[in-house]
């Protein structure tokens, strides 16, 4: 319990990936809701990543999780722009509006 | 050791509850300042843990500009007409195979990190090992620069790719407003643009003809 270790940054990422997966599937409000549960998942990748490179005294998930990073810069970059001209076409984003593809 | 336990179970106390907020907050605006919460407080976890350079980046790039962007998202968009609280309206049916599969992959995840107990030695499977003598930032500037070049170059496209598409994607062309013609402006030449007259004694020349 005092004693801080790899299982203890493991199970906190576990637990923010899960409430990513959770935001993911429960949402009923917009679409935003979901990309931010996108961010936090990972987010949570990144957790993992940085525990392991320090535990294991390894500079490569450093590394890994700039790559990470840069990914999800441009994932949401990308995802606001399509959101925004759903918006304009659509003049909703509710996920329940979103129909178009019978899914 | 025991601040480090403390200051762990602040930080990580502090994200789980946002993360949580993020997910379950009624307006969008909150979700996102919660998500703000929950970047900072990783970020003062992996400043704690030793990885001050990715904690400050993530700072920089997730608060600075992800967050940011989000806001203007959430500002712009006409989303305070579209809140409404959880469970109202058309019951679906996908939200417990949601629960249940959520579930299970935390389970998973749990699993995963039992049998990792079981291990006793991290193996490393590269021999970029770190050196305890210089900094952090260092390290990764020596590794990121030599040997993944290829891989910080593609992410340097990857960034420029997703500029340009959001562009392309929100751009609209409106026709009542002036713009620059470069080709029109590289294109004058001296005969289309200057004119020599004879001016008459005592006449003058009109210009605007």
């Amino acid at each position: 319990m005092i004693d801080i270790g790899l299982g203890h940054y493991l199970t906190l990422g576990a637990i923010i990936f899960s409430l990513g997966i959770i935001g993911i599937f429960l949402n009923r409000k917009n679409i935003i809701v979901i990309l931010m549960s996108v961010e936090l998942i990972l987010l949570a990748v990144n957790i993992n990543l940085i525990s392991f490179s320090i535990f294991s005294g390894d500079i490569l998930g450093q590394i890994f999780t700039m790559l990470i990073l840069t990914v999800a810069a441009a994932e949401a970059a990308i995802g606001l722009a399509i959101i925004v001209v759903f918006y304009r076409n659509k003049g909703s984003i509710r996920v329940e509006d979103i129909h178009e593809m019978k899914g | 050791m025991l601040f480090h336990s403390i200051f762990f179970y602040f930080f990580s106390i502090i994200a789980i509850f946002s993360a949580l907020m993020v997910i379950t907050s009624r307006s969008t605006i909150n979700s996102v300042f919660f998500l703000i919460l929950d970047f900072i407080s990783i970020g003062c976890l992996f400043i704690m843990v030793g990885a001050e350079f990715l904690g400050i980046i993530i700072l920089i790039v997730y608060v600075g500009a992800v967050a940011v962007l989000f806001l203007f998202v959430v500002m712009m968009l006409n989303v305070a007409q579209q809140k409404q609280s959880w469970f109202i309206g058309k019951k679906s049916s996908h939200i417990p195979f949601g629960l249940v599969v959520s579930v299970i992959i935390f389970l998973e995840l749990l699993v995963v990190l039992g049998g990792w107990k079981y291990k006793k030695n991290i193996m490393s499977s590269s021999n970029l090992f770190i050196n305890e003598n210089i900094s952090n930032t260092h390290l990764i500037g020596t590794v990121m620069y030599t040997d993944y070049i290829l891989y910080f170059q593609i992410s340097g496209i990857i960034l420029l790719l997703s500029m340009i598409g959001a562009i392309v994607l929100t751009y609209q062309k409106k026709d009542n407003i002036k713009k620059q013609s470069y080709i029109n402006q590289i294109s004058r030449e001296k005969i289309t643009s200057i004119e020599l007259k004879k001016v008459e004694f005592e006449k003058g020349v009109k210009i605007d003809d």
